[in-house]
Parts: C-alpha cells; structure tokens; sequence
C-alpha cells in the first residue's frame, strides 16, 4: 500500500429529482486493496461506483484518482463490469473480446485473458448464447483486458450457483493477485468476508460504516451470538455475550429450555442486520 | 484506427450474421423490381394521344373511341409532352393551334396513330414532324425507385434504430466506459452502414438489370456518385434519429412516421405530376426525391453532373445539415 490512494470521493451526490440517491460520502481506497460496497437494495451503491467510474455526473463533490481529478487517460486505466449490460450481438466472445482489446493502448494478450478467465470452452460461442456464469465470465475479461489499474465490479457474483461463485472469487483473487485494485459491490456477506480487505457498509446514500470487515466485527459485537429457537412458550431469542459461562447461567436460571441452542461468532451478516435493519434482499 | 477497424467489422459481422435481415434487405428489392415488371409488362390496348391547343371540332380523329387523349393546359411545355411521346408513354402529340401532330419514329403505335389521323377527316391538313426515342417502361423508372427505397430503409433503421438499441440495452454504456470516442464509434457504424447499402444497391440494380436490361443513357459512375449522395444522406438522418432517443419503440415509430411521407411522396413508385401543388413542395424538400431526380436523369435522360446541380447540391447540404446536427444532439446516454 502506498501513501497515496488510488482513488479517493469526497462529498459525492448523486439526486434523481427528489431521490438522494447518494447523499454525500467521502473515503478513500488504498492502492491494491479490495474494497467491498454493501448495502440493501436501492441503497445507492451502483450510483456511486457509476460516479467513481466517471459513468454517472455527480451532482455535488468530486472524484480523485491517483491524486489528480479524473482525466482524459483514465478511461484506460480502469476496468468495468457493469451491473447489466447486453454484449454486442451476434459476434462470438472471441471476436468480442478483440474488439475491445483493439481499444487499449496495450492489452492483454488473448491467452492470457483466455487462461485468467477461463474461456476456453466458450470462445466460438455467440455471445447472446451464453449461460449466467459464463456471460459474467464473459463481462470480468472485458473489464480486464486492459490492465487496468483500478477495477470496478458491480454485483458481478449476482445469480450465480455457489459453485460459479466460488470460482469467480478466484478468478477475482488472480486479478488481486497481480497488485489490480478492486472495487466491488455485493449482496453476499460470505464474498464479501471472503475477498475484500475493506468494506463499506451503505443505507439510504449513506456509508454507515468503513473498515476491515474484522475490525467492524470487534466494534460492533464482542464474543459471541448465542441463538435460543423459538419454544411453544416463548420466542426466539439471539443474545450478544461478551461471557458465555455467565449468559448460559443467565439462561439456565430462568428455565430456558436449552435445546436447540446454537452459539456462533458474530459475521458480517449480523453486522449487515444490524447496521441496516434489513437482511440482505437478494 | 485500429478500435475503428475492429467496430467497424464487428458491425459489419452483425449485419451478415442476422440472416433474416440479411436475406431479407437483399432479396426485398429483388422481388419487388422483378414483381412490377412483370405486373406491368402488358401495354395497354388503348392509344394515348396528348393534346395541345383549344382543340379542333374539324378534326374527326378526336373522337376516335379506340384513343384516350390527354388535354395539356396552356402552361405545360411543348417539350415535356414530347418527351412523354419519345419515352412512348405517349403515341402521339397534336397542337390544334399550330396544326401539327408528332409521332415517334420508334414506336409502333405511333404509326397506327398516324393512320387514324390523316384518313380521318380534317387530318390532311395537318403536317407532320417527328421524334425519336426508345420506350421508357416502368421498371426503368423503378428500379431507381427501389435502390432509394433500400437505402431509406437500410440507413434509417440500420443506424437510427440500431444505436437506440444500442443504448436501451446498455451496449453504448459499456463502449463509453472505454476510451472509444463518440465519433469513432458513430463513424464505424456509418461507414459499415455505407458499404453495405451501396454493395447491396449494385447488387438490386446489376441483379434486375441481367434480365430486365435497364435504359441507361448516362454513365454509371455518374450513377454510383448519386448513389453515394443519396445513402450519406439517408445515414446523415439516421444518425439524427440516433442520437437522443432512449427507447427502440419510440425510434422505431418515429422512423416510420418519416418513412411512410418518403415512400409515397418522393415518387419511388409513381410520379407526382399532376398532384396537388402543396405535395410537391413537401415532395422537394425530401432527399430521396433528389436522388431519384437525379438518377432517373441520368438513366433515361443521360443527364451529365452538371445537369444535376440543383439536386447534388439539396442533397450534400441535407447531409452535412443532418451530420452537423447529429453532433450537436449526439449523447451515449
Ligand atoms: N437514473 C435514475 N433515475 C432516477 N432514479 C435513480 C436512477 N438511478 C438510480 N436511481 C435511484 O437511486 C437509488 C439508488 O439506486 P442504486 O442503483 O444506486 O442502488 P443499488 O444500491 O445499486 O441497488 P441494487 O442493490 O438494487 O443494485 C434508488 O432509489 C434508485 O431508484
Ligand atoms: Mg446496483
């Protein structure tokens, strides 16, 4: 990590009439880092990774990378994968993916991108005939081709079989690997927890909270979440314990049936719930 | 260059691949022109005489039943009623005042004519004067007709309808997150659309021309020029259409609203004399009258470039007016 970050908003808006889609956020991304942006639907991540990507005008604060407001050279130097997007028709993904290596200065070579993103299989096939997995395949080589420095995935795991989506998070860990930056929007906690190294968690165009998902877990919980299900008599309980031998006492003293009682350490999915109020509308 | 060369054969490919367009912007054409010439290959039994002058009671001939005649006003001009007769549109011309009848040396039914003029009575005193020319059928005035039609139809929907899907389905927002320009992209689409057009317009014109062998008094580079104009303008407009919408339903009607005026008043299928004044004003302010004009001058007449000033100039202004406005419009978003 170098002292500069890679790209750093600051009081960034973003209004639709009298929707705030993004009320005012300021943070910075290290150089090599893989930044998650969490939050429920309408949220207004895509909003502002659109803003960071210079796709969508802010209507107030600005936008810096590598130090400097956005320029004329940073269309390549970034890559994006963009929440949803059709793929030119019928052309394969061959020849689409030399139509857009022909746009950069210095791409990829074909292996290379072929071998990263696994596309072997596919290269002949007409873009429109493309499964889910394979398209999102598809749309993380187009975002890559470049080298870009900085890369800007916008829930590319959405829809996927978890299979798919654990080999996606590899495909995105070679990509990290290489020192690119990412910046990526998910509904998935565990993808989150898995692959980024900074989150920022957003409600209502606002970050609530921003830092190494570890971290937030310290903050906000300490030890562990105790569960007790529902019983005929008495409802469902979760109960954050600092102490376990006390909480169970606690528990025993009051007659609580203990059967079914599952203890667990606090993840992003309870900070999500949280923070937002809501479980993660997928 | 190179993002240029890739987009432009991306579209190209495009345009190939999508076989139901494909066959059927080649193969449209081709049934049309060959359809109406077969549809209009019989001439009618009927003579057809044009008549100028207040008429001539004297003369016997005028009330032949097997001749339909044509009264001309006052202002028509001579010369344009003797064109009708050296394309055999007509068979012959009386001017009762001049007491003068023309036929066309060329022309069968001219003689016929000729016979139920002078020995009809009041036909000796008539003397007579003579043109030349080789019959003009439909298909010749046609097949111009059906190569504007194509290129109206190509460009407008080809460019206008295609870059408003482009961006309704998000393919023009992935190109702006790359450092493709605007232009680079627009003139790689239009050139792909230009190649095609005029490919596809040889391939009408040369296709129908084998068995239906064409009146061609000009030169085809000439041709090909007009051709060129005429398709830089159709994707002039097309690029004007392209430029803002969002929604393919909303370009798509507004495309066929300016497409329907087009077919009918720019005389692709038949000529607009004779129509009220008001239609041919609207008439002369479309593009693809222009080309027309100044194909069909060329075919049937054998007009040279600089016969065609008036029409080559409507059309280059129209063009960089529409090009010019396009730029102006143009958003990706
Ligand atoms: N072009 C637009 N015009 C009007 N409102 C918009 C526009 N784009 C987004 N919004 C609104 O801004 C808010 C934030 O939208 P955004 O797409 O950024 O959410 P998101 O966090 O990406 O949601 P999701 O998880 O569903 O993708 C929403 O209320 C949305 O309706
Ligand atoms: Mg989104």
């Amino acid at each position: 990590m170098t002292a500069i970050p890679i790209m750093r908003v600051e009081g960034l808006k973003k209004r639709y009439g009298p929707v705030h889609a993004v009320d005012g956020v300021t943070f910075e991304i290290p150089q090599g880092v893989c930044f998650g942006l969490l939050g429920p639907n309408g949220a207004g991540k895509t909003t502002t990774i659109e803003m960071m990507e210079g796709i969508v005008t802010p209507t107030e604060g600005k936008v810096i990378f590598q130090g400097h407001p956005v320029g004329e050279d940073f269309r390549k130097k970034v890559g994006i994968q963009f929440q949803s997007t059709s793929l030119p028709e019928f052309i394969t993904v061959k020849e689409t993916l030399e139509l857009f290596r022909s746009f950069y200065p210095n791409p990829r070579s074909m292996e290379q991108i072929i071998e990263i993103c696994s596309l072997d299989d596919i290269l002949k096939r007409d873009n429109q005939k493309l499964s889910g997995g394979q398209r999102q395949r598809m749309l993380l080589a187009l975002a890559i081709v470049s080298r870009p420095e900085i890369v800007f995935l916008d829930e590319p795991t959405t829809g996927l079989d978890p299979q798919a989506r654990r080999n996606f998070w590899d495909l995105i860990g070679k990509i990290k690997a290489e020192g690119t930056t990412i910046v990526l929007t998910t509904h998935y906690m565990d993808e989150a927890e898995q692959l980024c190294d900074l989150i920022a968690i957003m409600d209502h165009g606002k970050i609530l909270e921003l830092d190494e998902p570890h971290k937030l877990l310290h903050k906000h919980f300490e030890g562990a979440l105790v569960r007790v299900p529902a019983t005929d008599s008495a409802a469902a309980e979760e109960i954050q314990s600092a102490n376990l031998d006390l909480t169970l006492k606690e528990l025993l003293g009051r007659g609580v049936n203990l059967e079914g009682l599952s203890i667990h350490k606090p993840d992003l999915e309870d900070l999500f719930i949280k923070l937002t109020g809501s479980s993660l509308r997928v | 260059m190179k993002p240029f060369i890739a987009m432009f054969k991306a579209r190209t490919m495009e345009y190939v691949r999508d076989r139901g367009s494909f066959y059927w912007s080649l193969l449209f054409p081709l049934v049309l022109v060959f359809g109406f010439a077969f549809a209009f290959n019989g001439s009618s039994s009927l003579f057809k005489v044009g008549v100028l002058g207040a008429g001539d009671p004297s003369l016997a001939f005028l009330k032949t039943e097997q001749v339909q005649f044509l009264t001309y006003t006052a202002e028509t001009k001579a010369d344009s009623v003797l064109d009708k007769l050296r394309h055999h549109s007509l068979d012959a011309v009386i001017d009762t005042a001049t007491k003068t009848y023309w036929v066309n040396k060329e022309s069968k039914n001219s003689s016929v004519v000729r016979l139920l003029l002078t020995r009809q009575e009041g036909g000796e005193s008539y003397t007579e004067q003579q043109v030349t020319g080789q019959p003009i059928r439909y298909v010749d005035q046609l097949v111009p007709g059906v190569i504007g039609m194509n290129m109206m139809f190509g460009c407008l929907f080809g460019i206008g309808f295609v870059i408003v899907r482009y961006r309704k389905n998000g393919v023009l927002k992935r190109l702006k997150a790359t450092p493709v320009s605007a232009l680079e992209f627009v003139l790689a689409q239009g050139v792909s659309r230009f190649v095609i057009v005029i490919l596809t317009s040889i391939f009408v014109y040369e296709g129908t021309n084998l068995f239906l062998h064409f009146m061609m008094k000009g030169s085809y580079l000439d041709l090909l020029l007009v051709m060129v104009l005429g398709t830089l303008s159709m994707i002039a407009l097309g690029l004007v259409f392209a430029s803002r919408f969002k929604n393919e339903e909303l370009a798509n009607g507004v495309i066929n609203l300016v497409t329907s005026p087009m077919l009918l008043l720019s005389g692709i299928f038949f000529s607009l004399e004779g129509s009220p004044v008001a239609l041919q004003w609207v008439s002369q302010a479309l593009p693809i009258t222009h080309f027309l004009q100044a194909a069909r001058a060329i075919m049937l007449e054998g007009a040279g470039l600089a016969q065609l000033g008036p029409d080559l100039a409507f059309l280059t202004l129209f063009t960089a007016a529409c090009f010019g406005l396009a730029a102006w419009l143009f958003q990706w978003e």
